[in-house]
């Protein structure tokens, strides 16, 4: 008999995860296989096409859409989700029945409607409305708007997983509602909105796409207007994937970070 | 001379249960009051509505000459500003059972946090005070650190400092051994001891009956919401008046042993 110190370990056999794994690395290299090799596919046209100016200006403007969305969509969903909040019980209901009204509805119908609000309202004010309501312009603002209904759930999420007991502790020290929210809540509030905020940001890239159907000039927009003209319509879409998967490959990555640098102050979160 | 704490008649209702039933209690500049009675007893509501963390329902609590949370006019009790609930409150320091230090912050940011941007001192200035309270409470090698890397008792002493450090004429404190490892609680007792030496005027919830006897001034024992008998430590802790009071410290008793 061996000694206890020399015994070896023989782990245990998996025949069905070798079986399963064999079986995704067959699929993935016959779907990598059948588009390669596919006579259908103007492979020269693809990387031609990659990096027109045509291409380049809607990718920018796609990540401006994005971008601007996202901020309005944050400040808005920071406000909504105070006010859902509130002590005022008229203050709970409008934020509620913005979200009710924004999540409610498919965002294509809600861009559309911006995009043709001047058969609604002729005029803005003193300002003609299609003059304001460029295609980009309500762009941004039914992105950003449904953004915010999104982002107030996941703002409100985060601020009720913070312990009361800073509250507490905030007020009894002299600080302010607003000061507390600020400097104490959000802060804390952050490391369980990070997460869902970069799906959230990664979604709305894609759903940027949406905006061709009001021309809003974005990467699909672009890549349509190409391939109208060409008629190498599965070439330019898969020029448009290539650019979407860069940007949302960029955001994970980046989110990342943030979530790495986030948990490394103390945690304060229940549970 | 006035008392630096005034309540009377001070109710206080949570839906239809009635948690403060008249609370009348006086508390004098310098001094130390221990409050202690069973759980559910109405000792934290009570201490929550000295710095109007709980709003009341009747009577009146005055601290330094001003009433709290409210303003009277013609017989009548308005609802503050916030502006002024939050001045109130900034001479008012509280130490919490859960020590509640702010998790995003580090010791030495806990204790400047509410200096610096409630009272807008100078940064430099709430510094220099801040890494004195931290000495004071025994801990200016930790200023540094994140309260997940402190131990409960070092937490509750940065709380101490933290609460110390808008220099309060009155110091809460809501159990605030209770949470701790039985090894960690002498330490915050300690400080605490310290304070009280210094002529802090301090009103203490506590089960801890060696810290009410050797440190406090008064014991006031409640039960039921209301304050059931009170006086020096040695009179209510070794021969209490009232048969609720016996049975409590019995119970106490029973439960160290």
């Amino acid at each position: 008999m061996s000694r206890p110190a020399d015994a070896r370990v023989v782990p245990l056999r998996r025949p069905w995860l070798w079986l399963s794994s064999t079986i995704v690395v067959a699929l993935g290299a016959w779907l990598a296989v059948s588009i390669w090799r596919n006579p259908h596919i103007n492979h020269a046209a693809v990387v031609q096409f990659q990096f027109v100016p045509a291409i380049l200006k809607g990718l920018r403007t796609t990540v401006v859409l994005a971008l601007a969305a996202a901020l309005i969509g944050s400040v808005l969903g920071v406000l909504l989700a105070v006010m859902r909040l509130s002590r005022s019980a008229v203050l709970r209901l409008g934020s509620g029945g913005y979200t009710w009204l924004l999540r409610g509805t498919p965002l294509l119908v809600q861009i559309l409607i911006w995009g043709n609000l001047g058969l609604l309202f002729q005029h803005i004010g003193p300002f003609e409305t299609n003059a304001v309501l460029t295609p980009f312009v309500a762009s941004v603002v039914a992105l950003g708007l449904n953004e915010g209904a999104y982002m107030s759930e996941v703002v409100r999420a985060g601020v009720l997983a913070v312990d009361r007991g800073q509250v507490d502790a905030a007020h009894a020290l002299g600080m302010s509602n607003a000061l507390a929210m600020r400097r104490i809540i959000l802060p804390q509030a952050l490391r369980v909105i990070i997460p869902p905020a970069g799906n959230q940001f990664i979604s709305l890239l894609k759903a940027t796409s949406l905006v061709s159907v009001i021309a809003g000039g974005d990467l699909l927009t672009a890549a349509q207007n190409i391939s109208s003209a060409n008629l190498l319509t599965i070439e330019l879409m898969l020029v448009a994937t290539f650019w979407y998967l860069v940007l949302t490959t960029i955001t994970s990555v980046g989110q990342f970070f943030v979530e790495r640098r986030l948990a490394r102050a103390g945690t304060g979160l229940r549970g | 001379m006035t008392p630096l704490l005034v309540a009377e008649g001070v109710h206080k209702r949570y839906g239809h249960e009635e948690v403060l039933k008249g609370i009348d209690m006086q508390v004098a500049e310098g001094e130390v009051l221990c409050l202690i009675g069973p759980s559910g007893s109405g000792k934290s509501t009570f201490l929550r509505c000295i710095n109007h963390l709980e709003k009341i329902d009747a009577g009146r609590i005055v601290v330094a000459g001003e009433l709290i949370g409210y303003r009277e006019r013609r017989g009548r009790l308005h609802e503050m500003h916030e502006r002024d609930v939050c001045r109130q409150r900034a001479a008012i320091g509280m130490v919490f059972q859960r020590f509640n230090l702010f998790p995003h912050m580090t010791a030495l940011e806990n204790v400047i946090e509410a200096p610096v941007k409630v009272k807008g001192e100078a940064r430099a200035d709430a510094i220099g005070r801040g890494r004195a309270l931290l000495a004071r409470v025994g801990l200016a090698a930790k200023e540094s650190a994140y309260p997940s890397r402190l131990s409960g008792g070092q937490q509750q002493r940065v709380a101490i400092a933290r609460a110390l450090a808008m220099q309060p004429r009155l110091m809460l404190f809501d159990e605030p051994t209770s949470a701790l490892d039985p090894e960690l609680v002498d330490e915050v007792l300690e400080v605490m001891r310290g304070l009280a030496a210094d002529g802090m005027t301090m009103i203490v919830v506590t089960h801890e009956m060696a810290f009410a006897r050797d440190a406090g001034h008064r014991v006031a024992f409640m039960d039921g919401g209301v304050i059931v008998e009170q006086g020096p430590p040695a009179e209510v802790l070794a021969r209490p008046q009232h048969e609720r009071t016996r049975s409590f410290l019995a119970r106490l008793l029973a439960a160290d042993r």
